[in-house]
């Protein structure tokens, strides 16, 4: 037995020396198109929390345009917070989505399924909608917590109850049959539903072992149906099959914030190490075989065309043209890679 | 210019104001009042209904005044939502800029940079905005908090006990030197003056509370001369410090009462106006004692003075910014009259 733990010093030294080896990663030279968005006036985005293109590749954007507080007795009733434009491929602005739904308080991401529906997850409502590609709603899972009292807590509706109901969300990804997945961030868990919204099961708590978690922020599934989850605060992606087994983990990538698979033949996996608010440390993108082959990386925080300023959201629809919304330079960036 | 008429009424304003000097002072107006006292009074015109709003449309707190270099006139208000309005240089009304952006939530302060970028500091977001010429968004500074968790499983975050690199606590100001660094005041809830590159990146930073050398209580407002010092006007501590270009302390201006208000003049002689105004408290005691704007030299020296509290045109209320661009030709927003005054100095007395 005692012989057991010098061992565990020299494996942790192991590690320690793989990262070390990541500072050589190649870098990959790429371009950001300038001022891509076009945007109408009186149409300003704010934080570009979540961004995703279609099969016509026309950009979706959920920003963070601010919210409004109702009091009434005891309580706030929240309303407003979060808005979701739709522009073409070369930025021009084509159309708002879900103006004044109810679940739209505090964007976090959205997403584009194969047949284009449209998912938005909302970390303020704690739902995740789906809107068909006309841009109506087809689907809600969750739901929003009836007001905030003013002396703190939820005043009613969905809480902080493991089930079907989230608690701030962070992510929805879906498998080749349509099964759905969200990265329910407050519950530390992976949640998975059918096609049709039925709940199917969950895993993961709040902890460092593997299948725990540290704010879940990010999932992806590959065309093998296996799930990625960015565990950020355990600076690691995890891998579980399709039942949630754990698989392995990779890790020397920093603090995934935002990951994303391509489709076709080869898919690629990206992460990015984005940032924090308060820094402008790190930012970094990776890119990387399924297995965690680190291919190459590119970029770094800042404010310039170029820089990242805490990448939220990647889209890799084309592996080679990425789209990333920054919460910190309130911007889209559509990346070439070389 | 229409001087002729209004210059009489202000010689009758300036024949009142020894009456006030004479009088007998409550010690919180002893404290309040700027110890320069004798300084030559500047005659003033304000023109009349500078600003002509549309229909339907109001100011709210006359928060935040400047101008760009064609002299149109961009004023950050205070009304049911924050917003941003742009004048031409007769008043007209021209555009609405940031209809329900993120970063507006309670004004503090628009500032013009040399470039006609516009700048905007919001004490309730957190947050410096900076709009190009066309009105778009081009850079942000500090971050707007998350909101407070519906569910209530995770209460806002405690206050850091340091203050960020890249987030502020309700910043007052901003300005910049001639090679485009940025200085921010930081502002209520931090008190010091953050230094960053064009580009945003971080560099320094000044202050902690306190009424020490080179501390602050209350920075509210910045503004920086042509050699790149920095002149934060500490409000709560009724003086200007002054800080060279690295934020290392260099001079205390103490004798003008607190500066809610600083502007420095451009062009080869620079001047110096900072406002002692009367508080937002509407405290006709305090009012009786501040309110005036003083003209300096950068290096402290006083050389007039002009103004008192009060409600008409001609007098001020609350004033919170002021725009200097030209240095005979001030644009002030005042907090308790909801309105910007365009005022005429006459130096020369004539």
């Amino acid at each position: 037995m005692t012989m057991k733990i010098p061992m565990c010093k020299v494996s942790l030294a192991a590690v320690m020396a793989a990262g070390s080896v990541l500072a050589q990663v190649p870098e990959i030279a790429y371009d950001s198109t300038p001022n891509l968005l076009k945007l109408p006036d009186h149409i300003y985005l704010g934080e570009a929390a979540g961004v995703a293109t279609t099969s016509k590749g026309n950009i979706l954007v959920y920003t963070r345009t601010g919210g409004v507080a109702t009091t009434g007795a005891s309580r706030w009733f929240t309303h407003g917070g979060s808005r979701l434009f739709e522009f073409d491929s070369n930025g021009k602005y084509m159309r708002e989505i879900g103006q004044g739904v109810y679940g739209f308080l505090f964007a976090q991401a959205v997403k584009v399924d194969p047949q284009d529906n449209i998912w938005v997850v909302d970390r303020g409502s704690n739902m995740v909608l789906k809107f068909d590609p006309a841009g109506r709603m087809a689907m809600t899972l969750s739901r929003k917590p009836e007001s905030v009292n003013l002396g703190g807590g939820g005043g009613g509706g969905a809480r902080a109850v493991p089930g079907d109901n989230f608690v701030r969300p962070t992510d929805v990804a879906w498998d080749a049959a349509g099964n759905i997945f969200v990265a329910d961030g407050g519950n530390s868990r992976v949640v998975k539903l059918d096609k049709s919204g039925t709940y199917v099961k969950a895993w993961g708590s709040k902890g460092t072992e593997p299948g725990q978690f540290s704010t879940p922020h990010s999932l992806a599934v590959d065309a093998q149906g296996n799930v990625y989850v960015a565990d950020p605060g355990n600076k690691r992606i995890q891998v579980f099959d399709n039942d949630g087994a754990f698989k392995n983990q990779l890790s020397n990538l920093g603090a995934p914030w935002a990951i994303c698979i391509s489709p076709g033949a080869h898919p690629f996996l990206f992460s990015s190490n984005s940032n924090a608010t308060d820094s402008m440390d790190n930012g970094e993108i990776y890119k990387m075989q399924l297995d965690g082959t680190v291919l190459g990386k590119f970029g770094q925080a800042g404010k310039l065309l170029k820089e990242f300023g805490t990448v939220n959201e990647m889209d890799c629809r084309n592996p080679n043209t990425l789209i990333v919304g920054e919460l910190t330079n309130w911007r889209v960036q559509k990346l070439s890679l070389h | 210019m229409r001087t002729g008429r209004i210059s009489t009424f202000a010689v009758a304003l300036l024949c009142a104001l020894p009456a006030f000097a004479q009088a007998n002072l409550t010690p919180a107006q002893l404290k309040a009042r700027a110890k320069a006292q004798d300084v030559p009074e500047i005659p003033f015109d304000s023109v009349p209904n500078f600003l002509k709003m549309p229909p339907n449309l109001f100011l709210g707190e006359g928060i935040g005044v400047a101008t760009n270099s064609k002299g149109h006139v961009f004023v950050y208000t205070r009304s049911q939502l924050t917003r941003l309005f742009e004048f031409d240089q007769k008043g007209n009304f021209v555009r609405e800029i940031g209809e329900g952006l993120y970063g507006f939530a309670f004004a503090h302060a628009v500032r013009v940079d040399p470039q006609d970028n516009i700048w905007c500091v919001d004490e309730g977001s957190n947050m410096v905005i900076k709009f190009n010429p066309e009105g778009r968004v081009v850079m942000v500074l500090g971050r707007r908090p998350e909101p407070s968790d519906a569910t209530g499983t995770a209460p806002p975050a405690s206050p850091a006990t340091q203050p960020g690199k890249y987030t502020f606590d309700r910043p007052t100001d901003v300005a910049w030197d001639a090679s485009g660094n940025i200085f921010v005041s930081d502002g209520y809830g931090n008190s010091r003056v953050v230094k960053y590159d064009k580009n945003g990146k971080f560099i320094a930073q000044v202050g902690t509370k306190g009424a020490g050398q080179g501390q602050l209580n209350l920075p509210h407002t910045i503004a920086v001369d042509a050699k790149g010092n920095v002149y934060a006007g500490d409000r709560s501590n009724a003086r200007i410090e002054v800080f060279d270009n690295d934020l290392v302390f260099k001079a205390i201006y103490d004798k003008t009462g607190a500066p809610w208000a600083v502007c420095i003049t451009p062009g080869p002689h620079q001047y110096l106006y900072t406002s002692n105004s009367n508080p937002d408290s509407n405290s006709s005691e305090m009012n009786a004692v501040t309110g005036e704007i003083y003209k300096m030299e950068l290096d402290g020296t006083i050389l007039g003075k002009f103004g008192s509290a009060g409600k008409q045109v001609g007098k001020f209320s609350t004033v919170h910014e002021i725009d200097c661009r030209n240095p005979n030709e001030l644009l002030v927003s005042e907090i308790t009259a909801w309105r910007v005054q365009k005022i005429v100095l006459h130096p020369s007395g004539k």
